[in-house]
C-alpha cells in the first residue's frame, strides 16, 4: 500500500476508543419484527460502544441478534426503539446511502452485470469522485487484495475466495468509518478460510478501520478479534477480549458456546483466602479460584477447559488442585491431540484434550479408570 | 451395443418433437414460399413460375397496412414495458408467500377465449356503453366521442392481449436478482432511483428482452383487435393475409405477404439484439 487514508494512521489496532466519540455506538436499541401479527424481539437491549480501529465481533448462533446488529449499522434496518450513533452523529432513521459505512454481504452481492474495476468503482462513483482519483484508487485498492490484473473479469468467472476479496475492495475503497462484514468467509472452504482470516486482519492492520465482524463461528472471532461480544436471545451475554470470553466465560451459555466447556454444578464445603472447594467423593474435588463473599454451602458452578486438564492412569500423588475420577467413555485420536470422554462423578460427559507429546503406549483405552487432575487457576466460576 | 444407446438417446428424444416440427412447420413453409412464387386462380389451379412479382405488388398495395402493424406492434410493446414492469416489480420484491397467487391473477382472464375477450372489450368501448356513457351524460365527454375504431382502442386491445407475455419474463429477470445485490447498491451510496437505474433494471433487461420478442412479434401480426376494435383506417397486416386467404383466395399474395412480414419481423428482432448488446444481455441471462 503506498498511501493510507486520511483518518487511518492515528488508531492502533486493538486500541479501546480514541479521543472523541466512538466509531459505533447502541444507545438502548430494540428491534422488534412483526411475525403473525405479533412483535417478535430480535434485538432486546443492546448498548455497545466500539472503538476507533477496532476489530470488533459479533458472535453467537443463528437468531441470537447478530446480524440484525449489524444491519441497523447499515441502515437496512430500523431500531424499534433506542438509537444508532456513528462517530457521535445520531444516524437513526437515516438511509444506508447516507450512511459512511460499508458492508461486506454474506454471498459477496457482487454486481453480476458489472466487471471486477466497474464493482470497485461502483461507491467512488456515486459519490462523484473525478475520474482519474477513481482509477487511482480502484487499482490502489486491488493492490492491497491481490487482485491487480483483474479488473476486466466479470464475478461469476472468479473463485469464491477472490469474490470475496472483490467484495472487499468493493467496500474499503469508500474509506468507510466502519467495515461490516457478514460472515464473509462461511461460503469457503476451510484452507481459503483460514487464509482469508489472516489476510483479513493484515488488510485491517493496514487500513486501520474499524471492522464489524459477524459470525457464529466462535475459531474465527477468537483469531481475529480485538473484542467480541457474544450474543445470545437477542442479548449480550458477554463482552470482552478473546482470551476473557474464552478463559473466563460470564455465564454458561458463553461457556458452552465458545469452544469445549466441562460444566461442574456443586456446593462449596470449604473455602478459605479466595480458593473454594467442592467435594466430589472420597478423595474428589473440584478447586476454584473464588471471589471474597463466597463461602460454605453456596451453590456454584465452574467450568474447565478440555485442554486444562491431565488424565493419568494411576493415581497420582501431591495433587494441590482439582482431582476426578472416572471411566473413559470415548477415545478419538485426532493427530495433534486425543480426545477423551469420561465418565465421571461430576459429570458423565467429562471431555479431555491430551497433547500427543508422549508415546503411543501411554494411551488410556475405553473402558478404563482414569484420574483427571488440573491447577486451581484453571477452573473458572461462572457467573460470581 | 449400450455405448450405441447412449450416442442415440439424445437424437430419439428429439424425434417425435422434431417430426413434428417437419410435418406441421418446415413442410407448410416451403409449400407457402412455393405458393408465394406461384401465378394463376383458384379455379384454373395455381403454377409456380418463380413470380417474384407476387412480392413488389403485394407490398406495394399494402404497405400502408404493413408499417401500420409494425408501429402498431412496436407501440404495443413500449406501452407493455412500462405498464408491466411495476407489475413484475412488485410481484417479485413484494409479492411474499403469495407470488404465485399474483401471477396466477394475471394469467386468470387468459382462462377465456381471446375472441371472447376482445369482443368484451367492443362491448365495454361502444359509442353508449358502460364506459362512455356515464362519461357523456356527465358532460366530460363530448356526445361525439369516440374510441372503437381507433387506433387508440386497438392498441389497447393489443396491450390487454399480450399483457402476460410481457409481465411473466420481467418478473422471471427480476426474481432472479438476489435482494442482497440491491442492499449493495444502497449501502454503496446509490439512491433508490439509482440503484433502480444501475443494478435492477440492467439485471431485468434479458427479461424485457424476451417480453419484447414475445410482445412484438404476434402483436404485429395480429388480425383480431383490428378486426373487432379497429375500422377501416386500423386495417393491419394480419388482417389482409388473412381476407386473402380466406375471402378472395389470392393464396400467392397472401403468402407473399406473410413472408414480407415474416422477414421484417425477423430482420427487427435481430437489429434490436444488437442495439441492446445481446452478449451482454445473454451474460446476464446465462448468470
Amino acid at each position: 500500500m503506498t498511501t493510507s487514508p486520511p483518518h487511518a494512521t492515528s488508531a492502533p489496532p486493538g486500541g479501546g476508543l480514541r479521543a472523541g466519540h466512538p466509531a459505533i455506538e447502541f444507545a438502548g436499541v430494540r428491534k422488534d419484527y412483526l411475525s403473525h401479527g405479533e412483535a417478535v424481539p430480535a434485538v432486546k437491549s443492546l448498548d455497545l460502544a466500539i472503538g476507533q480501529g477496532e476489530f470488533f465481533s459479533l458472535l453467537g448462533p443463528s437468531g441470537c441478534g447478530k446480524t440484525t446488529t449489524m444491519r441497523m449499522i447499515a441502515g437496512f434496518e430500523e431500531p424499534t426503539a433506542g438509537k444508532v450513533f456513528l462517530d457521535g452523529r445520531d444516524v437513526t432513521g437515516v438511509v444506508p446511502n447516507k450512511r459512511d459505512v460499508n458492508m461486506v454481504f454474506q454471498s459477496y452481492a457482487l454486481f453480476p452485470h458489472l466487471n471486477v474495476r466497474e464493482n470497485v468503482a461502483f461507491g467512488l462513483e456515486r459519490k462523484k469522485v473525478a475520474k482519474a482519483e477513481i482509477n487511482r484508487r480502484v487499482g490502489e485498492m486491488l493492490d492491497i487484495v491481490s487482485l491487480t490484473g483483474y479488473e476486466k473479469r466479470q464475478p461469476k468467472e472468479m473463485s469464491g475466495g477472490q469474490q470475496q476479496r472483490v467484495a472487499l475492495a468493493r467496500a474499503l475503497v469508500n474509506h468507510p468509518r466502519a467495515l461490516l462484514l457478514d460472515e464473509p468467509l462461511g461460503a469457503l472452504d476451510l484452507k481459503l478460510r483460514q487464509q482469508m482470516q489472516i489476510e483479513l486482519k493484515r488488510i485491517q492492520r493496514e487500513v486501520g478501520i474499524t471492522f464489524v465482524y459477524v459470525t457464529h463461528d466462535q475459531g474465527e472471532a477468537l483469531t481475529m478479534s480485538d473484542r467480541i461480544a457474544v450474543m445470545n436471545g437477542g442479548l449480550i451475554e458477554q463482552l470482552g477480549s478473546p482470551r476473557d470470553i474464552y478463559e473466563r466465560p460470564a455465564t454458561r451459555f458463553v461457556a458452552g458456546f465458545i469452544g469445549t466447556s466441562n460444566l461442574i454444578d456443586g456446593r462449596v464445603s470449604w473455602a478459605d483466602q479466595g480458593l473454594a472447594v467442592i467435594d466430589k467423593g472420597p478423595g474428589e474435588r473440584v478447586v476454584v479460584p473464588v471471589p471474597a463473599g463466597v463461602g460454605v454451602g453456596r451453590d456454584i458452578e465452574v467450568s474447565v477447559r478440555p485442554e486444562k486438564i491431565d488424565l493419568h492412569r494411576t493415581i497420582p500423588g501431591n495433587v494441590t488442585g482439582s482431582l476426578l475420577s472416572g471411566v473413559v467413555t470415548e477415545v478419538v485420536y485426532h493427530g495433534t491431540s486425543t480426545n477423551y470422554t469420561v465418565a465421571t462423578t461430576a459429570g458423565t460427559d467429562f471431555v479431555v484434550f491430551d497433547q500427543n507429546a508422549h508415546d503411543a503406549e501411554d494411551v488410556a483405552s475405553r473402558g478404563e479408570r482414569v484420574f483427571l487432575t488440573w491447577a486451581p487457576q484453571h477452573s473458572y466460576p461462572i457467573g460470581v | 451395443m449400450d455405448r450405441v444407446k447412449r450416442t442415440l438417446a439424445p437424437y430419439l428424444l428429439v424425434l417425435p418433437g422434431g417430426l413434428w416440427l417437419l410435418l406441421f412447420f418446415a413442410v407448410p413453409m416451403v409449400t407457402m414460399l412455393s405458393l408465394s412464387l406461384q401465378e394463376g386462380d383458384v379455379v384454373n389451379g395455381f403454377v409456380f413460375t418463380g413470380h417474384w412479382q407476387n412480392y413488389v405488388e403485394s407490398i406495394a398495395d399494402y404497405q400502408t397496412q404493413l408499417i401500420r402493424s409494425l408501429v402498431y406492434g412496436a407501440i404495443t410493446s413500449g406501452i407493455l414495458i412500462v405498464m408491466s414492469f411495476p407489475v413484475a416489480y412488485w410481484i417479485a420484491f413484494y409479492g411474499g408467500k403469495r407470488k404465485a397467487t399474483y401471477l396466477f391473477l394475471i394469467l386468470l382472464p387468459f382462462f377465456v377465449s381471446f375472441v371472447l375477450r376482445t369482443i368484451s372489450w367492443r362491448m365495454l368501448l361502444t359509442d353508449d356503453g358502460v364506459l362512455l356513457h356515464p362519461l357523456k351524460e356527465a358532460g366530460i365527454l363530448p356526445d361525439d366521442f369516440q374510441v372503437l375504431g381507433s387506433a387508440t382502442a386497438v392498441i389497447a386491445g393489443l396491450v390487454y392481449s399480450f399483457l402476460p407475455f410481457m409481465v411473466l419474463p420481467i418478473y422471471v429477470a427480476l426474481e432472479r436478482i438476489d435482494p442482497r445485490v440491491v442492499e449493495a447498491a444502497r449501502d454503496l451510496y446509490a439512491s433508490p432511483i439509482t440503484s433502480f437505474r444501475k443494478v435492477v433494471f440492467p439485471l431485468a433487461l434479458p427479461g424485457v428482452f424476451a417480453g419484447v420478442l414475445m410482445t412484438f412479434v404476434p402483436a404485429s401480426s395480429d388480425y383480431v383487435n383490428s378486426e373487432l376494435l379497429g375500422s377501416s383506417e386500423t386495417t393491419m397486416l394480419g388482417q389482409v393475409i388473412q381476407s386473402k386467404f380466406l375471402s378472395s383466395s389470392d393464396y400467392p399474395s397472401a403468402s407473399a405477404l406473410s413472408f414480407t412480414l415474416m422477414a421484417l419481423l425477423l430482420a427487427g428482432i435481430f437489429a434490436y439484439a444488437r442495439s441492446l448488446g445481446t452478449e451482454d444481455v445473454m451474460k446476464v441471462a446465462a448468470r
